[in-house]
């Protein structure tokens, strides 16, 4: 559900490829794709409406599949057989140590992919005091007879099967959509251990066959819990245990299509069960985009950024996920919510919209959004500045905000980050390249007299027409020579983001070798900014010493987005846990004890991840009685019977 | 550094305390020179680079704080920003310190040689120095020496400097400055000076708060203060002062620092420099305004023998673990943190337990000399004998028993007694008595006070002398005061089990409940007097049960309190030692039933006291002459004051005191025993 996960953040080239079936696909998809952009360039205009694409929920029940012919779901039903059940993201992709102790990424969908990573392995044993000899693989394959039998709502079943939409109570499924990518959650997974989950999948195709399972859970008492790409990092995707009803799990994923675009308002309408990728691919193809791209949107979906209150890194241009949607469409226990019109503000008493934005599957299911879109930008570059220190760059950053002149993306990481950045450098073909980078060390730490173990970097992407780009290029880079900044390259700065979306996979690599860890984000006013990010990387340090933790932990954060009136912060912490009897629980009590320091130094209890179950306890001390009283009184009117029962938030 | 560190502990036997070294006995065997000359390279918290004093003004100038209250300050009093802001800048100037390494170099020289002549020995705990050099590395860190001499902060100076730490900048007060050249002379060794009262300017209050946070803040050097606020006159702890402990704590609380350590020290003093002058001070004689040639007075202070001095440094006290649980920091979350509010209830609750908490740390690690001992022993069986109308003095085998017998109680009690085990207790009563040879006097193998020195035996039937009676018992008192500091010295030992003892010879029966009652009343009467942290009632009640059970001198049962056969002499000594106390209270109670008019003020009220208190002492109808101390009775004002059986009238007259005499009179009845507790003033208070 949470679209901006641990992380995996795309963008362009780092982009992987969507296929699911190998290489002799792609000629085919590219085909398919040029079909398709051709076909709608040559659509003719009907009822005097140019350019409205449509499709129709109705065409397609779940036997029409036929229509789509050769459409290939980017989210197959059955995931485990493109993705791990007890990792991250795709299957084919995994960091290892070869044979040679040198780290590789496998597979073929990503940039670093079939790369030698050669500083990872000194970075890794040196940080985290790990060794290669102490391995901690995971269970290989799920055994399905560890899991308990599903408790079935006979009467719902029977009832389900007269509408026709699939459904599956197999071991596999349900264990899939039983968890997020929490680190509790995955190291249970990888032990093989199973708490409460799902007793059975449904895949509705359209927002009528969400109408109808809602229904038939009313009627039957059946619990409900939404299921989208599935990157919750709040334990949201948690059953709660406590809940004695069958639990159904309503995974959207196979309704992914674009309904309509309309180039006149540029908005396009999309069912909610669509990742990231796919929506961009396939707007793409008719030369638009959303501009959405939390760190999470390979998998994560538009129905779940919506449920979360998604961010998306380019924000600065294109918004955060409740500036882009002008149209909400949910199934609840009492009916439909949607607005009678897509005017683009309203002034009619609370925007129900903000009901639905951050409900976290509490009160229904998303189904269908209407999205800004916009042409695809011309151009797009990105760049990177060093600094002197952390603090020069957050004042940087500030300054930036203040003249808002924020590039689509601008991230500032700490001295660790920028380490932990270095060491993911794949391996330099030519003696030149290697040449060159010892030159650029040597300048900015000889030369220029930057301390090796304060330095920071900032990364930037800039997007638009290439010549506005350039003097905006131009503004920001001058800005940063005021706070001693560098300019540093767009190798530097591409690196930068890639790392973004490579750290989820990272984490597998640690827990391979006794190393877990996780990210946290919150918000924080400006004035706040250094403050917060001293004391909460101090307080884990500090946290894990006293909880035992033999080596030093990473604790380590970035600044990954600028507003007016403060910052979005994420941090990353890591450690050994060699000699420790519970390493979760030493865990989620320094993550708490973060939390607190966080809560404490006036930072937001999640900028972008949510609540779920994880960060519940402070959800009263964060909106005061009153504002629990309220969204309680939301959830009792709009689910009495609580049939989405999956206890988040409140 | 965790809260144990300042938390009392269950059984004060475990205290686990670090052994000490003689500093000077390095300065005995090598150059002075050299060792004021030589290298000298800190270590600095998290490796700062130090910082100019210039560079410091600016930052403080420059701060969003002082920017706010400048324009704050120009608004309200309608005067130019410029003018405002000159005004900060020479209240800085005025305040800031000047840290100099050559002046420290200087002191460091001149005081070996002082030092040296003065004192046998200077013990410092190296493992404490070794904590602290670790403290200062990790976070800012302020240092909270306990404060009874001039001397002090030129010892820490000293001491850290010798032992190659990072120099503090020492919160001192103005009147120093009235030194000239030693006034400077400080500001060079790192003192900043601060006006005794500012209560309403806030300019100054905000210059003030700023500078201290800058320094701290950004680590360039420990911040030094006394939580005393002054130099005690009494040698009894004083109550803390919370206004520096509030700047800071600031930093920690708003999240501009990870944390503060804050380290107690604790000077004690075999003999101390200023005796007999805080006496005339109590009695008194007005102090004498601060001036260089009074430091030193008599070049004769430098031929004797002041004993050793002990300095411990405590055990850091993280403000972040002593505030987990107690603070919600959030409070500073919805309004920018430059702009200055007044501490919450909740904080100021929590600082002003921090203080307490540190000034018993102080207390605790406060080393006590036999002579400690000996004073308490024979202030006691002065007043009995006099009392009495016996023959003064103690046999010296009889004070030698009760001062071993003594010794092992306060052990027991968890005393940091230097007792030297390996030398007959004889011989160390001896000495000891000869160190202060000042004070008693041994004749016909009696040892008792050197009262009569001054005046000689007066007898009322014919005075041949010129001196009135009154300033005979004036001189009298200069040797009990004098005394009764170093008795008072080991008060803290004592006070918890002092005060149940006396709420069992109070309470009408042995009822736990009403000897609970009568102990609360008593702790609470005297809070003004001694470090009974607030709010701790129950605590206090049990850590005394539990020594008075612990020694066999009390059964407690779940109704009851029964003293013991052999439990007797322990409730008398401890009575005995709290009872000048509470005499002294009723005093005061009765003077202000009986004598205080309509107009008098809170400046008459001492004055008129004393008087009082002569009339009485001289007609014998009062037995302890210690009740002349004008520390004392400013202690029962407040608690009065505190406990609203007196009220100060803000107007025309400044300061009347308005008392509610059925109340005052009241608490004297309850004082007396003649009252039971909970009926009379409990209800009330």
């Amino acid at each position: 559900m949470d679209p901006s996960a641990p992380s995996l953040h795309k963008h362009g080239s780092s982009m992987a490829s969507n296929s699911s079936g190998g290489g002799s696909s792609d000629r085919l998809r590219v085909a398919q794709q040029r079909l398709r952009i051709i076909a709608g360039h040559l659509q003719t205009p009907v009822d005097g409406e140019p350019a409205v694409l449509a499709a129709e929920c109705k065409a397609q029940g779940s036997k029409a599949d036929v229509s789509n012919v050769t459409e290939e779901k980017t989210v197959p039903r059955r995931r485990q057989e493109i993705m791990k059940w007890n990792g991250w993201g795709y299957s084919d992709s995994k960091f290892l140590f070869n044979k040679k102790g040198q780290a590789e990424f496998t597979g073929k969908r990503y940039r670093l992919s079939g790369m030698i990573i050669p500083g990872l392995k000194d970075w890794f044993e040196s940080t985290f005091g790990a060794s290669l000899q102490h391995k901690t693989p995971a269970t290989p394959i799920l055994n399905s007879s560890a899991v308990k039998p599903p408790t079935l709502n006979e009467a719902f079943v029977d009832d389900l099967k007269s509408t026709s939409i699939p459904f599956s109570h197999d071991a596999e499924d349900r264990v899939f959509r039983a968890h997020g990518h929490c680190l509790h959650e995955i190291f249970a997974l990888r032990e093989g251990k199973f708490g409460r989950i799902p007793d059975m999948v449904v895949w509705p195709n359209c927002h009528n066959d969400v109408v109808k399972i809602v229904e038939l859970a009313c009627k039957h008492n059946v619990c409900l819990i939404p299921y989208g790409g599935g990157t919750s990092v709040s334990s949201a995707l948690e059953c709660p245990p406590e809940e004695t009803r069958s639990i159904v799990s309503l995974d959207t994923s196979q309704m992914n299509r674009i309904l309509w675009i309309d180039e006149k308002n540029l908005t396009a309408h999309v069912e909610a069960g669509i990742v990231g990728q796919e929506l961009e691919r396939l707007l793409n193809e008719s030369g638009y985009c959303t501009g959405h791209e939390p760190d999470s949107m390979e998998f994560s979906s538009l129905g779940g950024w919506v449920a979360t209150r998604a961010s998306g890194m380019k924000k600065n241009i294109y918004g955060n996920i409740e500036d882009l949607v002008v149209h909400i469409k949910m199934v609840t226990p009492r009916g439909v919510i949607e607005k009678s019109c897509q005017g683009p503000r309203m002034s009619t008493g609370p925007d129900v919209h903000h009901f639905i934005l951050g409900s976290e599957g509490t009160l229904g299911v998303v189904t269908e959004v209407t999205m800004k879109i916009r042409p695809i930008p011309e151009y797009q570059k990105y760049g990177s500045v060093v600094f002197p220190n952390f603090e020069q760059g957050v004042a940087c950053l500030r300054e930036v905000a203040k003249q808002r002149c924020a590039p689509a993306s601008i991230r500032l990481m700490d001295n660790e980050q920028f380490k932990f950045g270095h060491a993911l450098k794949p391996q330099v073909s030519s003696l030149f390249t290697s040449f060159l980078d010892g030159l650029k060390t040597f300048y900015i730490t000889k030369f220029k007299g930057f301390d090796p173990n304060h330095l920071c970097v900032a990364t930037l992407l800039f997007e638009g027409n290439r010549e506005k780009v350039l003097q905006h290029e131009k503004q920001v880079y001058d800005i940063a020579a005021k706070f001693g900044g560098l300019a540093a390259g767009e190798d530097n700065g591409q690196r930068g983001y890639m790392l973004t979306f490579v750290i989820a996979y990272l984490r597998d690599l640690g827990m391979d070798y006794y190393v877990i860890g996780e990210s946290f984000e919150t918000s924080v006013p400006w004035d706040r900014v250094l403050d917060i990010c001293r004391n909460v990387k101090a307080r884990i340090i500090g946290d894990c010493k006293e909880r035992g933790v033999q080596f030093p932990p990473l604790s380590t954060c970035r600044v990954t987005q600028t507003y007016d009136a403060g910052a979005c912060v994420y941090f990353y912490f890591a450690f050994n846990y060699r000699g420790l009897s519970d390493p979760v629980h030493v865990y989620e009590q320094v993550e708490h004890g973060a939390r607190e320091e966080i809560l404490a130094n006036g930072g937001s209890l999640s900028h972008h991840h949510g609540v779920g179950k994880l960060r519940k306890e402070w959800m009263r001390e964060t909106i005061s009685n009153v504002g629990i009283g309220m969204l309680k009184s939301v959830k009792d009117y709009v689910d009495p019977n609580n049939i989405f029962g999956n206890r988040n938030l409140l | 550094m965790t809260s144990n560190a300042v938390c009392s502990h269950r059984d004060p036997m475990l205290k686990k305390r670090d052994d000490f070294e003689d500093m000077l006995e390095e300065r005995r065997n090598s150059s002075d020179l050299r060792y004021a000359l030589r290298c000298y390279t800190p270590v600095l918290y998290k490796g700062v680079a130090p910082c100019k004093a210039n560079q410091l003004k600016n930052m403080v100038l420059q701060s969003e704080q002082i920017h706010y209250v400048i324009n704050q300050v120009s608004k309200e009093m309608g005067r130019a920003v410029d003018d405002v802001q000159e005004e900060a800048s020479a209240i800085l100037e005025e305040m800031a310190h000047r840290l100099q390494l050559s002046t420290v170099r200087f002191f460091a020289f001149t005081l070996s040689k002082v030092f040296k002549t003065l004192f046998r020995s200077i013990c410092v705990n190296e493992e404490g120095i070794q904590r602290l050099q670790q403290a200062i590395q990790e976070h800012p860190v302020v240092l909270l020496p306990s404060h009874r001499s001039y001397m002090d902060f030129l010892l820490m100076s000293y001491i850290l400097y010798t032992y190659d730490l990072a120099l503090p900048v020492i919160a001192a007060g103005m009147d120093f400055m009235g030194m000239k050249f030693v006034g400077e002379m400080l500001r060079m060794s790192g003192a900043f000076f601060i006006r005794r009262s500012f209560g309403g300017d806030k300019l100054y209050w905000a210059v003030f708060s700023e500078y201290v946070k800058t320094m701290l803040k950004n680590g360039f050097a420990p911040v030094e203060f006394f939580l005393e606020g002054t130099r005690s006159r009494t040698c009894k702890s004083l109550t803390p002062k919370l206004g520096l402990l509030n700047i800071v704590m600031d930093p920690f609380l708003k999240g501009e620092v990870y944390d503060v350590s804050l380290v107690p020290v604790s000077i004690s003093y075999e003999r101390i420099l200023e005796e007999s002058l805080y006496a005339r001070e109590l009695l008194g004689v007005p102090k004498p305004k601060e001036s260089t040639s009074g430091l030193f007075k008599a070049r004769k202070v430098l031929s004797e023998d002041y004993g050793s001095i002990h300095v411990y440094f405590g055990q850091p006290v993280s403000v972040r673990s002593i505030s987990q649980g107690r603070v919600n920091r959030c409070q500073f979350n919805l309004k920018p943190r430059h702009i200055p509010r007044r501490p919450s209830e909740e904080i100021h609750s929590f600082v002003n337990n921090s203080a307490y908490r540190l000034v018993r740390a102080q207390e605790e690690n406060m080393v006590l000399k036999p002579w400690v001992l000996l004073a308490s022993l024979l202030l006691q069986n002065h007043h009995q004998n006099q009392a009495a109308g016996q023959k003064q003095g103690m046999v010296l085998d009889e004070l030698t028993e009760k001062a071993v017998w003594l010794r092992d109680l306060s052990r027991q009690y968890g005393a940091f007694l230097h007792w030297p085990d390996h030398m007959p207790p004889s011989e160390v009563v001896s000495s000891s008595l000869s160190l202060h040879r000042g004070l008693v006097r041994i004749s016909e193998g009696r040892v008792q006070l050197a009262v009569e020195q001054a005046g000689g035996q007066v007898k009322p039937e014919e005075p041949h002398s010129t001196i009135t009676p009154e300033e005979d018992l004036l001189s009298q008192a200069v040797v009990v005061l004098s005394c009764a500091s170093y008795r008072n010295q080991a008060l803290h030992v004592f006070i918890r089990p002092a005060l149940l003892a006396s709420a069992i010879h109070t309470a009408t029966s042995n009822k736990k409940q009403e000897v609970y009652n009568s102990f609360s009343f008593l702790r609470n009467m005297f809070s003004n007097e001694f470090i009974l942290c607030p709010g701790a009632t129950v605590q206090d009640f049990e850590e005394a049960c539990y020594l008075l059970v612990k020694t066999g001198a009390l059964q407690v049962t779940q109704q009851e309190v029964l003293v013991t056969e052999r439990g007797q002499r322990t409730l008398t000594f401890l009575t005995s030692m709290l009872d000048p106390f509470l005499q002294g209270y009723q005093v005061v109670c009765r003077f202000l039933c009986e004598e205080a008019t309509e107009a008098l003020t809170e400046k008459q009220f001492i004055p008129a006291v004393r008087k009082f208190i002569i009339k009485h002492l001289l007609a014998g109808r009062l037995r302890y002459t210690e009740v002349l101390s004008s520390d004392l009775q400013k202690n029962s004002l407040a608690a009065l004051l505190r406990l609203g059986a007196v009220r100060k009238i803000k107007g025309a007259e400044q300061g009347t005191l308005k008392v509610n005499k059925v109340m005052v009179n009241s608490l004297e009845d309850t004082l007396g025993g003649k009252l039971p507790t909970q009926k009379a003033a409990v209800a009330r208070l």
